[in-house]
């Protein structure tokens, strides 16, 4: 069964962001919730998958407020959530620095970073509460960078032209998440939450329509259990990992939305996928994750190929002359610092054009040597000597003396379940935060603002907007033997069995290795008609072969790690199709989505405004057959779309 | 190039569990440690045996998850080096690499190479924290705090929670760990309203959960893929005395 083809269904709109001037819409959102009291809270009961930034900051939060929580993660304690790797730093519009930032600047620079596909609402609003989030984390104890002075110290950060990145060394979502995951354990001892680690879920449970539960796999035991609430929560993370190699933790996965989405949340703009530049390239084929290097480098490392291909001339023996710093000389007003997409897009057509360095031909020199000249060396190694350390570990060369190799890499999906204003997916009850949901980053998403994004949701928007669901919804308990309970645990049951009984010859690793080398090929930094209509041929049938000849060892009353993998894959493989049919449709290019049909005469994007300024919401419409596109007209009425200059 | 392994196998906790030996014939020098143990589950799960069980997440140093003792090493021969993170090119052809759990009798082996590292989040639950409720913070710069005080806290903030401390201590102490939380907190003016009900309900935590008590020997530092200094343990120390013979 193949589906090039899609039906559109009605337009959907935002409802629950107020009209009227962008400054007060939050404020003003904030006094319209109905309020729960708080002897109420205390029997109400909500339940959050996820604790990473996002999912950790609420479970905390929501606890503080009363509620009864329940937190999920896969891994064997909440502090290992995916976000613990985030590198460089966090926005806020603190404007220490006193170098013209704003709340408005960063609105403004975050909708047209996000090449004018995500809503004003939503962007003012996160641009508002960067300000408390900085606040929020200093009282919890996390480390910021300092000056002498002991005040915060900031830097400029993938393509903002101010200095309001908050960080600690290279370790900024360590810190930030060891601040959410303290207050969570905190809250843990206090009683108002109950944790799960190493707990998978595998299934939502809706019942009269709304979301009041799941199903989880306790990945030591095996055993599969519903746990019921008044609410859910997805904090769940990014998908990257569709794309096998990315920069995601390897338990990275898009099952807890997957599954959400097959019950009806619709799913909205999946082909918004992010490359990230400064990865370390690929070295063979044992290759099993990808390895950021901070875009931080970026503010003292210079990108450059050599201007002939085909030069096997070691770096340090390329004079100056023969060289193309190709960023500063396509974009000279940023230079190094363009935004990711572009700066990705750049490397790959020099390396398309046979000027690739390394033993792949896939990869760009990231040089320091002349910020080592003008700072010293002991200056560097300040800023970067835990990045420069890393690299050495893992190539075996010192970027002190020879110029990093660098090649861009799948890191962080813009698309995610559809929410409106308040956080709330078109299930009601279900709620999704963090990188899971779709919102705040349109196309393309700014260095340093998924952290800020993240605690956003999770500390400030979400426990504020969960209130007026719950204290509007007459909620009645549901029952462990209620009919959409019990099929929602068979049907996992079911699933995990059959995924045990196939028995077939190939493991789930090779099945993810060729999705992954699929999507990278025809989804990735550049996408066209006849790629992606190769991907929709071929997705099918391996997604067929997958389910007739995967072999998963072991069985699944025990820690099986091959299971959870298989699972995990399943679902790629039905959101990789999702992904190529979004992909497919939206013939425009903008931001993370670049259609080699849609680009201007100097091979830049081109948006098509005309055609495509609005949210691709998909529904789902069952096994086999054609998904339901709804369409979310986006208006700009504070920041004018205007085609994307770096130059 | 070609490497002898002998893996510890425990099918479950109650397992008595042993050392397999295997053989991979096409390992790289490239390899990290982990995509060594990926080509070796891949062809057992194609030979019908069942991989071998072991905690990862993020492959790149920072979550704390793997855990392996590699030659009698936790984390292996490399110094400041995550299991993850170590490569093949630290090792020679031919080499027979013995790879064991962290063991402790506060982490117990839940499968192979799996361990329940559980305790360290209750240690956390019992005051590793500073209570700061959302929505009460005030300005973040109403607070300055002096650069030594703030790296010094950062340093000890670093610590992953792995847990090879513990596994490279004789006495199966956390104190490593538990140090640099005191620390972290301790240096921070934020961190001083509760300094001293937090060590002392740490430390108590700590014992509770069965870790062993320090003597010096050092080993978890050198151990310590994070460099967490040993001094963290005297700052512990100085901590839980203050705490115990004043009251404030
Ligand atoms: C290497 C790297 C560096 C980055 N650097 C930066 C940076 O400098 N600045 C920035 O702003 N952003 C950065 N990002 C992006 C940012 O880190 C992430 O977008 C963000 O941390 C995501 O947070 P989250 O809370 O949404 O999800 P995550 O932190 O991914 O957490 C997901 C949680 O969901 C749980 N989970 C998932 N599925 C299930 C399931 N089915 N059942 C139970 N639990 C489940 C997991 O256990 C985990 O707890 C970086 C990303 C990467 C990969
Ligand atoms: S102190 Fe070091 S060895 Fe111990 S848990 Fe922390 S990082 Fe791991
Ligand atoms: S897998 Fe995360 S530290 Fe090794």
């Amino acid at each position: 069964m193949t589906y090039t083809d899609f039906t559109i269904g009605a337009p959907i709109a935002d409802t629950a962001a107020p009209e009227g001037p962008i400054e007060t819409r939050w404020e003003r959102r904030r006094f319209g919730v109905k309020l729960v009291n708080p002897a109420n809270k205390r029997k109400m009961k909500i339940i959050v998958v996820g604790t990473g930034l996002a999912g950790g900051s609420a479970a905390a939060s929501l606890a503080e407020l009363g509620y009864q929580v329940s937190s999920f993660c896969y891994q064997d304690s909440p502090r290992r959530a995916h976000s613990i790797a985030a590198q460089g730093g966090i926005n806020a519009a603190k404007n220490y620095r006193n170098d013209g930032d704003s709340v408005h600047r960063l609105f403004y620079d975050t909708v047209k970073g996000g090449d004018f596909r995500s809503r004003e609402s939503n962007v003012h609003r996160l641009a508002e509460i960067s300000l408390q989030i900085i606040d929020q984390c200093v009282a919890q104890g996390v480390p910021f960078a300092r000056e002498y002075g002991g005040l915060l110290d900031n830097r400029s950060f993938g393509g903002a032209q101010v200095s309001r990145t908050f960080y600690a060394k290279g370790q900024t979502g360590q810190q930030l998440l060891l601040g959410a995951y303290q207050a969570l354990e905190r809250q843990i001892d206090a009683g108002g939450v109950t944790m799960y680690s190493r707990h998978e879920m595998l299934e939502l449970i809706i019942v009269d329509g709304r979301a009041r539960g799941i199903v989880a796999r306790d990945l030591v035991t095996g055993e599969t259990t519903s746990h019921l609430a008044d609410a859910v929560v997805l904090a769940s993370g990014g998908y990257g990992n569709v794309f096998y190699l990315s920069t995601n933790a390897k338990g990275c996965n898009v099952t807890a939305g997957w599954r959400a989405h097959r019950k009806g949340a619709l799913f909205a703009n999946p082909c918004y996928t992010q490359i990230h530049p400064t990865c370390i390239p690929v070295s063979g084929d044992h290759q099993s994750k990808l390895t950021l290097m901070s875009e931080s480098l970026r503010n003292d490392g210079r990108v450059w190929v050599p201007q002939k291909g085909g030069d096997t001339r070691a770096p340090g023996d390329i004079p100056e002359a023969e060289r193309d710093y190709f960023l500063e000389r396509q974009y000279p007003a940023f230079g190094n610092l363009v935004p990711r997409d572009i700066a990705s897009r750049a490397a790959k057509n020099v390396c398309d054009a046979g000027r690739g360095v390394g033993p792949t031909g896939l990869g760009v020199y990231l040089d320091f040597a002349d910020a080592i000249a003008r700072l010293g060396r002991p200056a560097v190694a300040a800023k970067y000597g835990n990045l420069f350390q890393m690299y050495q570990r893992i190539t075996g060369e010192d970027p002190y003396s020879v110029p990093m190799r660098i090649f861009p890499a799948v890191h962080y999906t813009m698309g995610g379940l559809w929410v409106d204003y308040d956080l709330q997916s078109t299930i009601p009850g279900l709620f999704v935060v963090g990188e899971a949901n779709f919102s705040d980053h349109g196309a393309n998403r700014l260095g340093a603002s998924a952290l800020m994004q993240g605690l956003a949701d999770g500390y400030f928007v979400l426990p504020n907007t969960i209130g007026d669901y719950l204290a509007g919804s007459r909620l009645t308990p549901v029952a462990h033997d209620a009919p959409a309970v019990v099929a929602a645990e068979a049907d996992v049951a079911q699933r995990v069995e059959t995924l045990l009984s196939i028995d077939g010859n190939r493991t789930v690793d090779s099945f993810h290795r060729e999705l992954g080398h699929l999507m990278w090929d025809h989804c990735g930094m550049e996408r066209t008609d006849a790629g992606l209509r190769k991907a929709l041929d071929r997705i099918p049938e391996l997604r067929h072969e997958f389910w007739s000849s995967v072999k998963v060892p072991g069985s699944a009353a025990t820690l099986n790690q091959s299971l959870e993998k298989a699972g995990r894959v399943a679902d790629f493989l039905e959101l990789a199709e999702l992904m190529c049919l979004d992909a497919l449709h939206r013939t425009e290019s903008c931001g993370g989505h670049f259609r080699a049909e849609s680009q201007t005469d100097d091979g830049e994007a081109a948006r098509d405004d005309d055609h495509f300024s609005y949210v691709a919401a998909w529904g789902y419409a069952g096994e086999g057959n054609a998904p339901v596109l709804h369409k979310e007209d986006l208006q700009f009425t504070y920041v004018h779309p205007s085609q994307r200059s770096y130059k | 190039m070609r490497l002898n392994l002998r893996i510890w196998r425990q099918d479950g906790p109650n397992d008595k569990g042993k050392l397999i030996g295997y053989r991979v014939d096409d390992a790289d020098e490239d390899m990290s440690f982990l995509e060594l143990l990926d080509v070796l589950n891949e062809k057992l799960i194609l030979d019908g045996d069942e991989p071998v069980a072991f905690d990862h997440d993020c492959r790149e140093g920072i979550c704390g998850a793997c855990s392996m003792v590699i030659n009698g090493q936790p984390h292996g021969p490399q110094k400041a080096t995550t299991t993850c993170q170590l490569h093949l090119r630290h090792f020679h052809d031919g080499e027979t690499i013995t790879i064991e759990p962290f063991r402790a009798g506060a982490f117990p082996v839940v499968r192979d190479l799996v361990v329940d590292r559980g305790a360290f989040d209750r240690i956390i639950a019992s005051g590793g924290y500073i209570s700061a409720p959302t929505g009460a913070a005030p300005d973040a710069h109403a607070v300055p705090v002096p650069k030594p005080q703030a790296d010094r806290a950062f340093t000890a903030a670093a610590c992953i929670g792995c847990g090879a401390c513990v596994a490279a201590c004789p006495n199966g102490s956390a104190s490593l760990f538990l140090g640099a939380k005191i620390t972290h907190l301790g240096e921070l003016p934020q961190g001083q309203p509760e300094r001293d009900s937090r060590v002392v309900r740490m430390v108590q935590a700590h014992d509770d959960e069965g870790f062993g008590g320090c003597t010096n020997t050092g080993e978890c530092a050198v151990a310590c893929p994070k460099e967490i200094p040993l001094d963290v343990i005297s700052q512990l120390n100085r901590d839980y005395l203050h705490a115990t013979t004043t009251r404030r």
